[in-house]
C-alpha cells in the first residue's frame, strides 16, 4: 500500500508538527523507503498469537491511597516557557 | 589513573591511594583538553563535579564509604540530575534544568559516585550513529572520521579515550552495546524491568532498559550493583532480590552451551567482524565451551517490528513536548494549534519528526490492526525463537554489529541503511533479554568489533562470569585508542 503527500500532511497535522511542502515531499520519500521494510510483516500468518505488550507479562501494583508528593510548583515552572500567578500561559482558546 | 578500571579506582581510593577530588579533578583536565575534538560531553560542570567529590572524601573519612565511593561517572543526558542541564540531545529540551533526579543517578549519588557531566547522544535516542543530535556530533576515538555509533555515543567514546571510567547509557534498540562494539568498550543492557525508568526521558517505554558502559566486564557487575533495584515509581520495575552480579565472575566455562544462531552468521556480516567473531568463539572452545547450533527464525522480522512499536510508543511518549511546561517555545505563533505546531516544528530534528510520523501513521484509524497489533503479534514471535533457543545453549554469542564504525554521512541519507546497523541487536530489546558486547578483536584500519553476548531472563551474573572468562585470556578490552590512555 503506498503512502501519498496527504497521508504524510494528515499524520503532521495529527502529531502537532508544522510541515511544509518541500518538507512533506521529503518525508514521503524516506518514510516510503521505510514502509517498504516495514511491509515485510505482512508475509507472515499471526491468527492465534495474542499481541505482546511487555517483555514480563507483568499485572500492575496497587499502591495505598495517599499523597506523596510535596508541592513543587515554584520549581518545576521554572522552566515553563511562560507562567503568570502559578499558572501557564497559553494563547486565548475561549472568545 | 585515567587509564585505570573502576575496579582499580575503588581499589586506589580504599587505600587511600588517591582521593576522589584529585582523580575527579585529573578527568576534568582530560576533558578540557580532549571534549572539543571528540564532543562526548554535551554538559559538564568542573565545581558541581568536585563539591560531589569532597563530599565523597569526606564520607570516606568518616568510615562509612561504599565500593564504589568517589569513582566518577558520567551519565547519558537521558537522566534528569537535578540542577544539571538535561537535554537528551535535543533543542526541544536545549535549557531544561531537570527539577528531580532519575533513579539511576540517585542511586549512584546514593552510592557516593561523583558526576563528572552529562554525555552527548542522538536525539531522544534516536539513532545509530549519534549524528542526530543537536549539540554535533561525537567522534569515534579510534578514528575521528568515523562515527561512535549511538544512541549512547557519547558515552562510549567518553570511556574509550578515557574521559571517563565508566558511564550510563540506555538501550531500546542496541544503543549501549552498538556504541560499546563501535568504540571498543563493554556495555550491558540488563532484563527489562531491572533498571527503574524513573526519570529517564521515554523514548519507547516497553524497549527502553538503563545499563552499565565501561571497560571491563568486572566494571559493568560492579555498577549494575549499584544501578538495578526496584522503584515503586516506574511501573513497570521489577520486584526483586537484590543479587551481586558479580558473584559468579570465577566460575570456569567448561561444559558452557554457547548458542550460535544461524541467522546472524549469514549474509549481511562484513568480512572483518566475521573473522573477529569466529576467533572469539574459538578462544570459547578453548575456555572449554562447546557450540550448539541454535535458531532464531523471525529474527529478520526484528527491525520491521521494532519500527512499528518503537515510532508507536515515541509517538505517544513525545508529545509531551508541548511548549506550555517546559521546552522549546516557537517565538512567533497564532493560536494554540499553530503555537504546538510551530513549537514542534522548531524543537524536533529531521530523525525524531519522521518516527513520530511513522508512530502517528501507525496508531491511525485504519491503520491500528495492519501495523501496530500485526507487529506486536510478531514481537511474541521472535520472544518464543528466544525461549526455544534457550532449551539447547545457556547464552547466545554473535555479532553486536554487522560493521565497524562507518564514517560521517555513510548511512544518514538512507534511514533504512541506518536502522539496518541494529540488526543483530533488536530482537533482544524485543523480547526483553539481557545482552551485552564486549571487545573481541580488530577489523580493518584497526577499528573495534564487539561481540555480542545475549543471556536468558535474570542471567546477568553468568553473562559476565561469561565475559569476564574471556577477558581473563585476552586483552582486547585493555586496548586504548591512541592518544587517550595516561
Amino acid at each position: 500500500m503506498a503512502l501519498n503527500l496527504e497521508d504524510v500532511r494528515r499524520a503532521a497535522h495529527l502529531a502537532r508538527i508544522a510541515i511544509d511542502d518541500a518538507e512533506a515531499e521529503a518525508t514521503l520519500a524516506q518514510l516510503t523507503r521505510v514502509f517498504g521494510m516495514i511491509e515485510e510483516m505482512q508475509a507472515v500468518d499471526v491468527s492465534g498469537i495474542e499481541p505482546m505488550a511487555h517483555a514480563q507479562d507483568l499485572m500492575l501494583r496497587l499502591r495505598e491511597d495517599k499523597v506523596t508528593e510535596q508541592d513543587q510548583r515554584a520549581l518545576f515552572q521554572s522552566s515553563a516557557p511562560e507562567t503568570e500567578a502559578g499558572l501557564y500561559l497559553v494563547p486565548k482558546v475561549i472568545e | 589513573m585515567s587509564n585505570a578500571t573502576v575496579k582499580e579506582l575503588s581499589e586506589l581510593l580504599a587505600r587511600k591511594a588517591c582521593s576522589s577530588v584529585e582523580l575527579s579533578q585529573e578527568f576534568i583536565n582530560k576533558i578540557n583538553g580532549l571534549n572539543k575534538s571528540l564532543g562526548c560531553y554535551i554538559t559538564v560542570d568542573a565545581e558541581r563535579t568536585l563539591a560531589q567529590a569532597k563530599a565523597a572524601d569526606a564520607r570516606r573519612a568518616a568510615g562509612n564509604a561504599g565500593v564504589l565511593t568517589g569513582v566518577p561517572l558520567a551519565h547519558k543526558d537521558i537522566f534528569c540530575a537535578k540542577g544539571w542541564l538535561t537535554t537528551c540531545g535535543s533543542k526541544m529540551l536545549g535549557n531544561f534544568v531537570a527539577p528531580y533526579d532519575a533513579h539511576v543517578v540517585e542511586r549512584c549519588a546514593a552510592e557516593g559516585m561523583v558526576t563528572l557531566g552529562k554525555t552527548n547522544m542522538d536525539e531522544f535516542a534516536m539513532g545509530s550513529s549519534n549524528e542526530t543530535s543537536h549539540f554535533g556530533p561525537v567522534r569515534n576515538p579510534w578514528d575521528q572520521q568515523r562515527v561512535p555509533g549511538g544512541s549512547s555515543g557519547g558515552s562510549a567514546a567518553a570511556v574509550a579515550a578515557r574521559l571517563a571510567p565508566a558511564a550510563t547509557g540506555t538501550d531500546t534498540g542496541g544503543s549501549i552495546r552498538q556504541p560499546a562494539a563501535l568504540t571498543g568498550i563493554c556495555g550491558l543492557k540488563p532484563t527489562y524491568g531491572l533498571v527503574s525508568r524513573y526519570g529517564m526521558i521515554a523514548f519507547a517505554s516497553s524497549l527502553d532498559q538503563a545499563g552499565p558502559m565501561a571497560r571491563s566486564a568486572e566494571d559493568l557487575g560492579l555498577l549494575l550493583n549499584v544501578m538495578a533495584g526496584h522503584d515503586a515509581r516506574d511501573s513497570t520495575s521489577l520486584q526483586r532480590p537484590a543479587e551481586d552480579y558479580n558473584r559468579d565472575l570465577a566460575e570456569p566455562l567448561k561444559g558452557l552451551r554457547i548458542g550460535l544462531p544461524k541467522e546472524f552468521f549469514g549474509a549481511g556480516m562484513s568480512a572483518d567482524v566475521q573473522k573477529a567473531t569466529d576467533a572469539a568463539i574459538a578462544q570459547y572452545q578453548k575456555l572449554g565451551a562447546v557450540p550448539v547450533e541454535v535458531s532464531l527464525p523471525n529474527m529478520n522480522l526484528s527491525v520491521p517490528v521494532y519500527y512499528v512499536l518503537a515510532p508507536a510508543e515515541a509517538s505517544s511518549n513525545l508529545s509531551r513536548f508541548d511548549g506550555v511546561r517546559y521546552g522549546h517555545r516557537a517565538a512567533e505563533y497564532g493560536d494554540l494549534l499553530d503555537m504546538y505546531k510551530r513549537s514542534r516544528a522548531e524543537g524536533f530534528g529531521a530523525e525524531v519528526k519522521r518516527r513520530i510520523l511513522i508512530g502517528t501513521y501507525v496508531l491511525s484509524h485504519g491503520y491500528y490492526d495492519a501495523y501496530y497489533i500485526r507487529a506486536q503479534k510478531l514481537r511474541r514471535l521472535i520472544a518464543q525463537d528466544f525461549v526455544e533457543a534457550f532449551k539447547t545453549c545457556d547464552v547466545i554469542l554473535g555479532p553486536t554489529s554487522p560493521t565497524t564504525a562507518f564514517k560521517f554521512g555513510e548511512k544518514s541519507a538512507d534511514p533504512v541503511q541506518m536502522y539496518l546497523s541494529d540488526i543483530y541487536t533488536i530482537a533482544v530489546n524485543l523480547a526483553g533479554l539481557p545482552g551485552m558486547s564486549i571487545p573481541c578483536g580488530f577489523g580493518d584500519g584497526g577499528l573495534p568489533v564487539g561481540l555480542q553476548i545475549i543471556g536468558n531472563y535474570f542471567d546477568e551474573a553468568r553473562m559476565l562470569n561469561v565475559a569476564h572468562q574471556y577477558q581473563l585470556a585476552t586483552d582486547w578490552h585493555r586496548r586504548a585508542p591512541q592518544g587517550s590512555a595516561s
